[in-house]
């Protein structure tokens, strides 16, 4: 084991740290990929390594559930419906003039500032918070998901449910002609 | 689950892993394919099948190998060349990421998602087992959109919506019905299942424990209705009908790519079919009277090299029905096969999951 491998191993996990900053890195590069590609449906792929990347992660934190959940709708539904309606209507094959918006400059600078909010948020409310290594016990007991959704924020996964329900019936009012 | 494989260092239980979960996709794959797609459909059809490579023609399938591999792999002019070869990779990677989850005995598993019911305490199963297999199903569907689209051709396009359109539809009744089991059994943990139907009872008696096929009943026609549309197998294969789109999405595909898209669609079949005698013929245990007659318990040592040889039987059972379907029944139109997903199959398999949550609340 090398220094600076053991530098990098916060915990001296390895194999996990290895895996977690492999999987951060692709998600990020394909990230980048996805807005600078100049193929739609190329794009569309670049965003299904996103997803699945961050369907990994939450592998690592022990939210399995989470996980499956992640794949199950953003990959299995929400994806497959946007490349089913891409593919429908524009899905030429090699380069599209017209994909990428024309000024980027001001895209990125919302970009940024949207990053450097999350980050200060997420590092104000949990910068000093350590979870404890990965082991048998940490893994979220899907029983525990249940109970939460299903009493603590039952308020919330109502109104969600509601919100949903109003946005199907809107797509549908938008969607038909007569 | 305590793993056998928990001495072992990791790397090597890595390469165990990786070698059987191998054997696993391709071993039942091919035994099915030579029994039911070459053999059976032939004496339906009252002719031989192959009889040349070697005895009743059982190496037939090393000669298709052989065929495939040695085949040129054309890539169209106009497609989108590492798409269109990435793609039948995306759907074997569904096929290995589902194979990856079935139980074969009490530690004979390569990966649960389960927490260990010995070590925190609370002696249930609990995990997300049979929601990461419905999850992991879906991703196929993205394979084959890949496939439709980057050849560049009519009829890949054409039959790659079809498919989508198709596996979108059928996901919703497969993973209602699946609803109804894990309401029965009280967990998603495909072990937890399996336990749940060895112990369970039906009006006091539980000599065969209880198997979720006698008491989900629909739960198991609507899953066996939906695999079947799922593996886009007669009477459901609209999206590779050959007289309008000639093989659909693998129009454009041959030699070994073509042989990756057949294995995958082949060994679907088999994962899928031990999926369900994991949820409804209960996976590898054996009735209790057996186990009670030989005086061993359901976590025995034993069963670890009894259960991979009862879930090859439960499979090819249910394999059986799936390839008999095939060759029986002739195809739905479109419309036919969009109306019977949206208002047969989900509003039966909604009833379901109504009943069955009324009567666990009330027994």
């Amino acid at each position: 084991m090398s220094q600076l491998a053991m530098l990098a191993a916060e915990t001296q996990e390895i194999a996990t740290n290895f895996f977690f900053y492999t999987i951060a890195i692709v998600s990020v590069l394909s990230a980048l990929k996805m807005v600078t590609t100049d193929n739609v449906v190329h794009s569309a792929l670049w965003l299904l390594i996103v997803l699945a990347s961050v369907a990994a992660v939450y592998v690592f934190l022990g939210a399995e559930f989470a996980a499956a959940t992640q794949i199950l709708v953003y990959i299995g539904a929400i994806l497959v419906l946007l490349l089913f309606g891409v593919m429908l209507t524009r899905a030429q094959i090699g380069h599209e003039d017209d994909l990428n918006h024309p000024q980027p400059m001001q895209g990125l600078m919302v970009a940024v500032i949207l990053f450097a909010t999350m980050v200060y948020a997420l590092a104000d409310a949990f910068g000093t918070t350590r979870l404890d290594a990965l082991s048998e016990q940490r893994v979220e007991r899907t029983d525990a998901v249940a109970d939460a959704i299903f009493s603590t924020y039952i308020v919330p996964f109502e109104a969600i449910s509601v919100l949903l329900l109003a946005a199907l019936i809107g797509a549908i009012v938008v969607a038909r002609r007569d | 689950m305590m793993s056998m494989l928990a001495e072992i260092p990791y790397w090597g239980s890595s390469i165990i892993r990786a070698v059987v979960i191998t054997l696993v996709v391709l071993a039942p794959a091919g035994t099915t394919v030579y029994l039911y797609l070459f053999k059976m459909v032939s004496f339906m059809q009252s002719r031989l099948g192959p009889m040349e490579a070697g005895p009743f023609g059982s190496m037939q399938l090393f000669a298709e190998l052989g065929k495939n591999v040695q085949k040129e792999d054309t890539v169209p002019g106009n497609a989108d060349k590492l798409i269109f070869a990435m793609a039948p990779y995306v759907v074997l990677l569904s096929t290995f990421l589902l194979a990856a989850i079935i139980p074969f005995g009490p530690d004979a598993t390569l990966v649960t998602f389960d927490s260990n019911p010995a070590m925190d305490g609370t002696g249930v199963f609990d995990g997300a087992g049979v929601f990461y297999a419905l999850a992991v199903t879906s991703v196929s569907v993205v394979g084959v959109l890949m496939a439709g689209w980057a050849s560049a051709s009519k009829y890949s396009l054409l039959g790659g919506l079809r498919a989508a359109g198709q596996l979108i539809a059928y996901e919703l009744p497969l993973v209602l019905a699946v609803v109804g089991v894990v309401i029965q059994a009280g967990t998603l943990s495909l072990q937890g299942i399996i336990f749940a139907q060895y112990e369970g009872e039906i009006f006091g008696m539980g000599a065969i424990g209880n198997p979720y096929i006698l008491t989900q009943f629909v739960g198991f026609f609507i899953f066996m209705v939906a695999v079947q549309a799922e593996l886009a197998q007669t009477p459901f294969d609209m999206p590779v009908a050959e007289s309008e789109l000639v093989a659909g999405y693998m129009t454009e595909y041959s030699g070994f790519r073509f042989l990756m898209f057949f294995i995958g669609e082949f060994a679907s079949a088999n994962i899928f079919a031990f999926l369900a005698s994991v949820l409804f013929l209960g996976g590898w245990a054996v009735p209790p009277f057996v186990l009670e007659a030989l005086d061993i318990g359901l976590d025995s040592n034993l069963m670890n090299f009894l259960g991979p040889l009862v879930m090859l039987t439960k499979m090819l059972l249910l394999t059986f029905v799936i390839y008999f379907v095939r060759f029986t029944y002739p195809r739905f139109r479109e419309d036919q096969l969009q109306r019977f997903a949206w208002k047969f199959l989900i509003p039966l398999s909604l009833v379901n999951i109504a009943i069955t949550a009324v009567l666990k609340v009330v027994f």
